[in-house]
């Protein structure tokens, strides 16, 4: 047994020597026109052997670690929450609270901060959307990022070829994002698990490749810029208005600040990520919910009580990638320029990160998780070229001991009343 | 005489070069009890594929109230008013009793997005209309306490009586049973014996059947067909089936 785990442990050791040595020990430095390689300083050399003895020892006794450490309790999440029955009390009281607090909370902190939720707002929505797809119906879609590229161009280009605004946009992105998610479900119907995953993998690089070369069209890799921003009822946030147009503070008799137009753009986020919310909600309550929740759970008992899987999976895909065109032309109004550099396959990963680590099916549980995935980058820039180490690290811990998911889903069970 | 509810004439599956049903024959009425019996492998279970639409079958013909439904997708035939359980129970175990029992009503409710968001009168009346439907029957199955327990959770016994008023919910007209026996105690094996006679005198269903419970099938049957190794055996009442020498012999082999 011990000689087993030393063999394991020396191994693992060995692994991380290399690794670290390779990511950590050297460093490629460009001086003038040539490159050097720079070895670690001393102190650094220490970390990565203290790292390794680590690693070496933890799985050398890694049966007494496990042995100690079962005896800690886990963290429960779920006992954090007050009960049920107080819930159910609480819950429009919490809701219009948090509401309220999301609408007051930007005119209290700096710019920087209103930004960095407008885009965790964004993460949000495309987490959700995917969750309908992934953690509802149970089908693995690693090319999400394509419906939230439909969405981004969509707006895009309506508004640079045709002048049309944001608000008209939004619901055409959502419809166009929708139809091309209907299309693609119809090839992958019959396909399952792994076979699934790896044909919206290839559709999430056939929109990313097409948008990087139909030059003629989207600019290709240039991109589109100069998107318009959104407009409140027909004013507009800039310092200065367009032929014909009122800005913001010229309409309230206020100055200029470069900062409404980052409230206004959070309060957008905010609305919709609150519609979106309603809408799965409901959706989740509703026949096609639990059919979906069926047909992850048993197909085949679906098609014999009368169940039509076709349109079950399709309504799936439609209304999932439907949030991600939502999310999608918000963040072409937000940023003011896309490129495909923004939807490459990495987005699709972290949108999936964000559903696995929320807990699958979970919404509050979304929600957490997208806070965490898009802040803790944040946080952690201190850490400077380790951050995605960190951040990596933060995900194996997390799938290590706790698999489920930050919040498991607790979908909202009907009930039969008497 | 009573009109034929099911009628199957030389229905023939095959895999390849395999026959796995070989010209069957079967005939069920309104509000009769029919089982289909015969040792292990005979391809009892296939027939129920084929009648139920997951293996469209190579030949022979299956009229369901004098309509040609052989080839048809398996969930139109269901919605036809044909609906099977299976050999192991298939729940969805993470939902709830009621759930379950709602999921397979998905036809019946309204199923409008737009309606469904802003629960208008026309949504809450027809969901309200499959609760009352998904009480009734777990009323039935003497499952009304455990409405609201997770499938998962539920014995043995209970999952199998679960299975069959899922079935009933869908409003079907011919149920087939593919072993509803088995793995079930004596008690609960006499439980179902009596649901499944009340199914026909009360409810008015007919059922086909397939066991292997002799004591159930012979006490329950009103019309008994035999299939060995993919062909028609022998058919007939229990007690002509008792007698049958070629019946006797697949069962227990020749002296």
């Amino acid at each position: 047994m011990m000689r087993q785990n030393f063999y394991t442990a020396f191994f693992a050791a060995g692994i991380t020597l290399i690794l670290t040595c390779l990511m950590v020990g050297v460093k490629l430095t460009s001086e003038g026109t040539e490159l050097r390689v720079v070895g670690a300083t001393a102190a650094q050399w220490t970390w990565i052997f203290g790292g390794i003895a680590i690693v070496f020892l933890s799985q050398l006794f890694r049966d007494q670690i496990s042995a100690a450490s079962a005896g800690i309790p886990r963290p429960n999440l779920g006992k954090l929450l007050p009960a049920v029955s107080v819930q159910a009390r609480l819950k429009p009281w919490l809701i219009a609270a948090v509401i309220v607090g999301l609408i007051v909370w930007p005119f209290m902190v700096s710019r920087g901060a209103v930004d960095l939720a407008t885009l965790t707002l964004i993460y949000v929505m495309l987490g959700l959307g995917l969750n309908i797809v992934v953690g509802l119906a149970g089908l693995l879609d690693l090319g999400y990022v394509a419906f939230y590229a439909i969405g981004a161009y969509t707006y895009a280009l309506l508004s640079s070829y045709f002048g049309l605004s944001f608000w008209v946009c939004l619901p055409i992105s959502a419809l166009l994002a929708a139809t091309f998610g209907f299309v693609l479900g119809f090839p992958v119907l019959r396909l399952r698990g792994d076979y699934l995953a790896i044909v919206t993998l290839g559709f999430g690089e056939i929109i990313r490749i097409l948008l990087n070369n139909w030059t003629g069209l989207t600019g290709g890799p240039n991109g589109i810029s100069g998107i318009d921003k959104p407009t409140l009822f027909g004013l507009e946030f800039n310092r200065r208005a367009s032929d014909g147009a009122t800005t913001f503070h010229e309409f309230m008799g206020i100055d200029y600040s470069s900062s409404y137009k980052v409230i206004f753009l959070y309060l957008i986020a905010v609305l919709l990520v609150i519609w979106v919310l309603f809408v799965i909600n409901r959706l989740m309550r509703m026949p096609i919910g639990r059919a979906w929740e069926a047909l992850r759970e048993d197909e085949i008992a679906c098609r014999s009580l009368g169940l039509n899987r076709t349109v079950i999976k399709l309504s799936a895909f439609t209304f999932g990638a439907s949030t991600a065109g939502f999310a999608g032309c918000f963040f072409a109004a937000r940023q003011g320029f896309i490129s495909p550099e923004s939807f490459v396959f990495i987005e699709s990963a972290i949108i999936l990160a964000i559903v696995v680590l929320g807990g699958m099916g979970s919404q509050f549980g979304v929600i957490l998780a997208a806070i965490v995935m898009t802040i803790l980058p944040e946080f952690a820039r201190e850490f400077s070229e380790y951050r995605m180490l960190l951040f990596g690290l933060l995900m194996v811990l997390m799938m290590r001991w706790r698999p489920q998911g930050l919040l498991p889903s607790k979908r909202p069970h009907m009930e039969l009343k008497r | 005489m009573s009109q034929l509810l099911l009628d199957v004439n030389s229905l023939t599956m095959r895999f390849g070069g395999l026959v796995a049903v070989n010209s069957v024959n079967l005939a069920v009425r309104n509000r009769q009890i029919v089982s289909v019996i015969g040792p292990n492998g005979a391809g009892k279970t296939t027939v129920f594929n084929c009648l139920s639409g997951f293996y469209p079958p190579s030949d022979g013909s299956v009229l369901f109230k004098g309509e040609q439904i052989a080839g048809l997708k398996d969930f139109r035939i269901s919605r036809k008013g044909l609906v099977r359980t299976f050999q192991h129970v298939r729940l969805f175990s993470t939902m709830t009793v009621i759930e379950n029992m709602l999921v397979a009503q998905h036809r019946h409710l309204n199923t409008n997005i737009v309606a469904g968001l802003f629960k208008n009168a026309s949504y809450r009346r027809l969901e309200q209309e499959a609760m009352d439907r998904a009480a009734f029957w777990l009323e039935q199955v003497d499952m009304l306490a455990f409405a609201n327990r997770e499938a998962g959770n539920l014995s043995y016994g209970q999952q199998r009586r679960l299975e069959i008023a899922r079935c009933m919910v869908t409003q079907p007209e011919l149920l087939l049973l593919d072993e509803p026996a088995a793995g079930l105690n004596p008690n609960e094996t006499k439980q179902l014996d009596e649901l499944i006679v009340r199914l026909r005198d009360e409810h008015e269903i007919s059922v086909l059947l397939i066991e292997h419970d002799m004591s159930l099938v012979m006490g329950i049957s009103d019309h008994i067909y035999v299939i060995a190794q993919g062909t028609p055996l022998a058919d007939g009442t229990p007690d002509e089936i008792k007698q049958n020498p070629d019946v006797i012999k697949a069962y227990l082999g020749e002296e």
